[in-house]
């Protein structure tokens, strides 16, 4: 027989206080717990959701009904396509307004509450009350500024103006601040000032994210403004949406109005894509 | 062989030009759209201060308006129950979309134009739209809240989700294909634990922006929150209309914060 001259070989033991080696790393738990807290919120909301005595059979078939007559059969209803094609194009220079305004001044709020340029204080407290801006819904800043200045046009720049200040100061003074500190500690060791430096060097490495952060603004801004029509009563295509809906009841125009928007949002979309893909390649 | 090199003054004279036209052309539509919109610039922007103080003198919640505080706590908490639970369902039936549409999980590629299709229509109707369509059926009900911010929301993290899942590495599932894995094993252990914590994100930042548009369907359809800002605010009660925007703004800052430090932690 062949012995194993080294009976006593070691044999490799598991070190006790190795660590596990599992699936569920803390991130994992942490997101499983995320998820079942949602699940659970979830659950008892459509569990207490108050459906006031509604019939769901009725309702869905009536809602059938209506978005036939909806998209299938659009008209114009008692307004003419003149009356809604101008509000539409209001709506869409009311977006454009605001959102030229808002970028405007949003440029140059961002730049006092960028932390490479302004001292800490500054940029914290700034970005504190743009924060608490922004947590306001948009439609909420209109309807107190229809207050103040009374109901249409100028209380509904004003009050989207200021959300999109808000938003975009937010967008801009953190491209701002993806700028690396050692370009502007190099600018300013050799004597450039304060706004030659944000114009000659930030401003053109950050035109494509402020490009297209705008744009998106622009989007929202859309989509602000007709519901700044329907609920606040700026002349816009929102109005006679509301107007068509709730009070004439009249689907057909409700129909055509949607198919107006639909059209304006997807020329956006394309107008978009176009735009990035155009800044993407140049630089 | 030619160089173009251009001695600088060219080159900055050159990009003073390009700038000048840039900002004529900006001036032009700004100018169109203020005529079009018949808005004053400078008489709207002197009056922002005014407006500023007015809010301030008007706005600021008094003892008398703690008596509103029960109402328009629980018609917060049902805004937030609804914002929360509308994105939920919606990112359920998204994530079955998102996996059937996307390009590397596709089993029919005649689906996946049909979804990127429905997910833009559904997109692109405004929230407005959807809840004034939705108010002839369901009444004034929570749920006429819920089914817009759904839909909507549908549209958004359908799009979203399909190309958080095409921007996956594809070698992967080649790989578990290659050792016989079936299509759901693909799905549910290559596809699913890879996209997790990005698709959580995405439905953290769509609760958010459902709570701000939760109080717009509500002022629309007459349930929430929103409703009972209009209804203070209309009948004078500026005092509490200033506690909700208050509260409003407290919640949706306690979200956020809440929100960054999840997706710091999961990611």
């Amino acid at each position: 027989m062949i012995e194993n001259s080294q009976s006593d070989s070691k044999v490799v033991q598991p070190t006790p206080n190795s660590k596990r080696i599992t699936l569920l790393t803390k991130p994992r738990l942490i997101l499983r717990g995320v998820l079942i807290a949602l699940a659970l919120v979830t659950v008892y909301s459509l569990v207490t959701l108050d459906a006031g005595n509604l019939k769901f059979s009725d309702a869905f078939q009536s809602l059938g009904a209506n978005l036939q007559a909806m998209f299938l059969h659009p008209g114009v209803g008692q307004d003419t396509w003149s009356l809604l094609l101008r509000a539409l194009t209001t709506s869409v220079a009311l977006a454009m307004l605001t959102t030229l305004l808002g970028a405007f001044f949003a440029f140059f709020i961002a730049v006092f509450s960028a932390r490479n340029l302004v001292p800490s204080w500054l940029a914290t407290s700034i970005k504190a009350v743009m924060a608490f801006i922004r947590s306001i819904p948009t439609i909420l800043w209109v309807l107190i500024y229809s207050v103040v200045m009374g109901l249409g046009a100028n209380a509904a720049v004003v009050g989207l103006t200021f959300h999109s200040i808000a938003y975009l100061v937010k967008a801009y003074s953190e491209s701002i601040e993806e700028t690396s500190a050692d370009t502007i500690e190099a600018l300013k060791a050799s004597g450039v000032g304060f706004w030659p430096i944000i114009f000659q060097a930030i401003l053109p490495s950050i035109i494509p994210a402020l490009l297209s952060w705008t744009f998106i603004r622009f989007e929202i801004n859309f989509a602000n403004a007709v519901a700044v029509g329907a609920a606040a009563g700026a002349d816009d295509i929102g109005y006679y949406l509301f107007m068509a809906s709730g009070f004439y009841f009249n689907f057909h125009e409700v129909g055509l109005i949607v198919y107006l928007l639909l059209g304006v949002a997807i020329v956006l979309e394309v107008v978009s894509m176009k735009l990035r893909g155009h800044y993407l390649q140049k630089n | 062989m030619k160089t173009n090199f251009q001695s600088p003054q060219q080159f900055f004279r050159q990009r003073r030009l390009r700038l000048g036209i840039v900002l004529a052309i900006l001036l032009v539509i700004y100018g169109v759209s203020m005529v079009l919109v018949n808005f004053q610039t400078l008489a709207s922007l002197m009056q922002v201060p005014a407006g500023l103080i007015w809010l301030f003198k008007n706005f600021i919640p008094t003892e008398r308006s703690i008596s509103y505080l029960g109402p328009i706590l629980y018609q917060l908490w049902r805004t937030l129950i609804v914002a929360v639970s509308s994105t939920i369902c919606a990112s359920l039936l998204g994530l079955i979309l998102a996996i059937l549409g996307a390009k590397t999980t596709s089993p029919l590629p005649g689906l996946r134009l049909v979804i990127r299709f429905g997910a833009s229509l559904l997109r692109n109707i405004p929230v407005v739209a959807w809840a004034m369509i939705l108010l002839f059926s369901f009444k004034q009900s929570d749920f006429t809240g819920f089914l817009a911010l759904f839909f909507m929301t549908l549209g958004y993290l359908t799009r979203a989700f399909t190309e958080t899942i095409e921007d996956l590495d594809g070698e992967k599932l080649q790989a578990l294909q290659a050792v016989g894995a079936n299509y759901f094993q693909c799905v549910f252990c290559g596809v699913l634990p890879e996209v997790a914590s990005t698709l959580t994100s995405w439905v953290l930042y769509m609760i958010e922006n459902n709570l701000r548009d939760a109080t717009l369907v509500g002022i629309l359809t007459g349930t929430g929150v929103g409703f009972l800002f209009n209804h203070y605010f209309k009948s004078f009660r500026y005092d509490a209309a200033g506690l909700i925007v208050l509260l409003i703004a407290v919640l949706v800052i306690c979200l956020e914060l809440t929100s960054t430090q999840i997706r710091r932690a999961i990611a």
